[in-house]
């Protein structure tokens, strides 16, 4: 039977599905109903230093991109930290971990960028015995035009610099929150590491604007007329994510720091995707303001499940066993050949294939058969580009199959032999071994098409 | 066995009556049509576009419909098909587009690409608006003979074309089986007389009704009168049973459907409790339907061969099921039975098929009914033609593709013509090919 309870940077939680530092962590009242539907742990949404609390606006936060069934595929919001009083917070963060003593319960955090700042809240967290703190220098709206949020994170030097002040000034566990608003995210990653943070949770929302009312021209949400930029996530923004986890995993300056994945999580599989790459938990907003808390029942079921299929016993058995399969372009293999395969017995005849393939790549789908309605691939012009199968509406119709080695390539002409990538490729003028194809060449079927002629 | 015929009004009561007459396929709003809108594919030279006898550009008309464009949609669809609010509601769409769609393929499902069309041409009209400009005027004058979908088509795109339009009509309302023949319940509201003056607004096009070819017109007259001519005259005659059947109760379903389609309160309409239809197409359907919903206890279709034979679609076949009705298959009508001139049940004899013939069994059954319709077909009236030498093929107007007729100066399309699929749509496929065919005579 799978374990799911996860040791996260010394945090303890029964499962790896945390609730985002976001509005669905924002008081006692949701955390607990949160607790109750099974959740591993939470983030607290974000504290401010002590004084008057942060105002919001009363117009619109929240913005969506939906589907014509109103799933919602990208959220963005224009909310900022807690408008609760720091006191409050605090009380009710102390309540709360005394109650559900076995849940991770984590505080993120966000005040100005001065040493005392951070040395006055980090005293008042640690008298709640929270298990950690978080912080945020992802917001990317509002608080950041104040200096603080993203503002902080797209700078190295501030992360180090904050990350080092609670760490000194600080028993706690430190998970620093990184900002996708970069050129590249291993230098805040690796900022946050020198500075000594136990972990990076990634990503915090992207820049954005959800959209434009061309009825009235006012971008959207808009509050009394006027509209700002918000900040991103949601399904949407997953390949985004998983590719700035993979890179710090990947990356020698910040490989095996711990990570906590943030970003479209949606079920089991999203979440076992960031566990893939590396993450020891993650984290869940959207899904949860779009479904409820309960949507971690099919999380919890849905990894157990797998677990128990593939034989893994713990979460922290499966941390990072997909990052090995990640490299740079020029290290993969330009002698592996594959070529699409539609099955015809699955296949629904809509030629989606062949209109993708004809107006858009490579012109390797026919349309007819003895007279009939009929798509196959030519493999003397298909490149295994993939299109056809992505735009494909059956899944699993259209598949890449490898070409074995010792097979002709039709279009090349060449047998499919060796490995070679691009740093041994001859036509790459910097290639310091170059190398021919191994196969022997037999002659390609591959005609250039001619283009029509203008009417 | 009852010696006097049941045949009354108000066996239902009002408000069960307007529920049992109101639309039979509610429209979609928004939402259901942005949701149905994306199950489309958006096919590569797509089936549901082959099998449409008009060739309207479904996945565009549906793409339009996704992204908030219904007035598009709309202009999608009549550009190709000025009927296409009416189409939208009575097409066999389950054997034409739908059937064609590949996402039966996938999941035993099609894109609702009527319903579709129906909310694409629906937001259209409702705004008021009219189709098209029309082109710079010709000078030519065509007269078009039967204002039914053959004849509403050929007149609007003629008009578009430049040309002016008389459109003569027997009855004294446009609209042919529009009107007269559908079923109550599939195009609520006068939605048949909504959409004659949704294609008239485009304007250039006259009503002439009340006058019949044969009687108040000559084709004769029309010819020496007009540049040219199209006839959309649809089937003015009704097959007979075969047997001797003229008692009280014995009646054409095509004439009692006009009268229940003309009636203002259908809680006056007569009805019997125990009705007869005898045939297996639409009209059959149509009238069994209507009869057991306006009443009828007893409704039965008999047909002479089995099920899967009957022209009518499973849909429709089902329809009238689910209605109450039921259909006995391979019998065919002997004798009425009757007194006093009244009829009181009919007598049927088994059949079975011999070398693709139908025979009889020697089987009898008797059916008690108070009312028998016919519905086994309607026939072309060759007479209306006069000495017109207009070639007929099976009892109707030969075509070619075109549309022309064996005289010069004469097109046709529609019921009225052989060859033909006897479907509205077909009749407005017909009519538009004519009219572009008579556009390119008059230009010549």
């Amino acid at each position: 039977m799978a374990d799911l309870s996860v040791n996260f940077c010394g945090i303890k939680a029964p499962n790896p599905f945390w609730l985002a530092s976001a509005p669905p962590t924002d008081k006692a009242y949701n955390v607990v109903r949160a607790y109750r539907e099974g959740w591993g742990g939470v983030v607290w949404k974000t504290l401010g230093e002590d004084g008057p609390p942060v105002v919001n606006v009363s117009g619109p936060r929240y913005g969506a991109i939906h589907a014509q069934d109103r799933r919602v595929f990208g959220f963005n919001n224009i909310e900022l930290i807690t408008d609760r009083p720091l006191e409050l917070n605090l009380n009710e963060i102390k309540q709360v971990k005394r109650d559900w003593p076995d849940r991770a319960l984590v505080v993120s955090l966000m005040v100005p960028c001065t040493e005392d700042a951070w040395k006055a809240i980090l005293a008042r967290v640690e008298e709640t015995d929270a298990d950690g703190i978080e912080l945020n220098f992802g917001c990317p709206h509002g608080m950041s035009e104040r200096g603080m949020g993203a503002a902080v994170g797209q700078v190295p030097e501030y992360v180090e610099m904050v990350t080092r002040w609670c760490k000194q000034y600080s028993r706690m566990p430190v998970i620093v929150k990184l900002t996708p608003n970069v050129s590249d995210i291993r230098a805040p990653a690796a900022a946050a590491k020198r500075g000594g943070a136990d972990a990076v949770s990634l990503i915090n929302t992207i820049n954005s604007l959800m959209g434009v009312d061309i009825e009235t021209m006012t971008p959207k949400p808009a509050t009394g007329g006027f509209a700002t930029h918000g900040g991103y996530c949601g399904p949407a923004v997953r390949p985004i994510a998983l590719n700035m986890v993979s890179e710090i995993a990947r990356s020698p300056a910040t490989h095996g720091l711990p990570m906590s994945g943030i970003g479209g999580i949606e079920t089991w599989k999203d979440a076992m995707e960031y566990i893939a790459l590396g993450c020891g938990t993650v984290q869940v907003c959207t899904a949860a303001m779009v479904y409820g808390f309960k949507i971690v029942k099919e999380m919890i079921s849905g990894l157990e499940d797998y677990m128990d299929r593939k034989g893994y016993e713990h979460v922290s058995d499966m941390v990072g066993l997909a990052v090995p399969k990640m490299t740079d372009w020029q290290n993969l293999n330009l002698d592996y050949v594959v070529k699409a395969k539609i099955d015809q017995d699955s296949c629904i005849k809509c030629g989606r294939c062949h209109i993708a393939c004809e107006d858009t790549s490579h012109q390797a789908i026919s349309t007819m058969k003895d007279g009939e309605r009929y798509f196959e691939v030519r493999d003397e012009d298909c490149v295994g580009c993939n299109l056809c199968a992505v735009v494909c509406p059956v899944e699993g119709c259209i598949t890449l199959d490898p070409l074995p080695e010792g097979t002709v390539d039709p279009r090349s002409g060449f047998e499919v032999k060796g490995h070679r990538t691009w740093l041994e490729h001859p036509n790459n003028p910097m290639a310091q071994s170059p190398r021919g194809p191994a196969g022997a060449y037999h002659g390609t079927k591959h005609v250039e098409k001619q283009v029509e002629p203008a009417e | 066995m009852s010696s006097t015929p049941d045949i009354a009004p108000g066996r239902l009561p009002a408000d069960t009556i307007a529920t049992n007459f109101g639309d039979i396929n509610p429209p979609f709003n928004r939402f259901e049509a942005k949701v149905a809108s994306e199950r489309c594919l958006f096919c590569y030279d797509a089936p549901c576009v082959t099998a449409c006898p008009t060739g309207i550009d479904i996945p565009l008309f549906v793409r339009q419909i996704m992204a908030d464009n219904p007035i598009g949609a709309a202009k999608t669809i009549f550009r190709e098909n000025i009927l296409g609010g009416m189409c939208a509601r009575v097409c066999p769409t389950e054997t034409l587009c739908e059937e064609a769609c590949v996402r039966n393929a996938a999941e035993g499902k099609a894109v609702e690409i009527g319903q579709l069309q129906r909310y694409a041409t629906d937001t259209f009209m409702a705004k008021g608006l009219t189709f098209g400009k029309r082109a710079a005027p010709t000078g030519k004058s065509v007269a078009v003979v039967g204002a039914g979908p053959a004849g509403l088509a050929c007149a609007h795109r003629l008009a578009l074309l430049g040309h002016e339009v008389t459109l003569y009509d027997a009855r004294d309302k446009a609209g042919g089986l529009n009107e007269f023949g559908i079923a109550a319940y599939k195009a609520t509201d006068g939605f048949a007389a909504k959409e004659v003056a949704f294609i008239l607004g485009v304007g250039g096009i006259k009503l002439a009704l009340g006058k019949r070819l044969g009687a108040d017109i000559t084709l004769a007259d029309l010819k020496r009168d007009y540049d040219a001519v199209f006839l959309g005259l649809g089937l003015g005659g009704v097959n007979e049973l075969g047997i001797e059947d003229s008692l009280d109760g014995v009646e054409n379903a095509v004439e009692y459907i006009a009268d229940l389609r003309q009636a203002s309160d259908l809680t006056s309409l007569p009805v019997g409790r125990k009705i007869v239809v005898i045939g297996g197409g639409m009209t059959a359907i149509d009238i069994a339907s209507q009869t057991r919903r306006l009443g009828a206890e007893d409704v039965t279709i008999v047909y002479r061969r089995g099920q899967e034979r009957m022209n009518a679609s499973d849909y429709e076949q089902q329809l009238a099921q689910t209605d109450g009705v039921l259909i006995r298959t391979w019998a065919k009508p002997k004798r009425v039975i009757g007194a006093d001139g009244k009829l009181s049940g009919i007598e049927f004899e088994g059949t079975r098929e011999v070398d693709g013939k139908l025979v009889g069994t020697g089987d009898t059954y008797t059916l008690a009914c108070d009312q028998l319709f016919r519905a086994i077909g309607q026939s072309f009236l060759a007479d209306t033609l006069g000495a017109s030498g207009i070639a007929l093929t099976g009892g109707r107007i030969e075509v070619d593709a075109e549309r022309k007729t064996s005289v010069a100066g004469i097109w046709a399309g529609g019921d009225c013509v052989y060859g033909g699929e006897d479907l509205t749509v077909a009749a407005v496929a017909d009519g538009r090919e004519a009219a572009i065919s008579i556009d390119r005579a008059l230009r010549a």
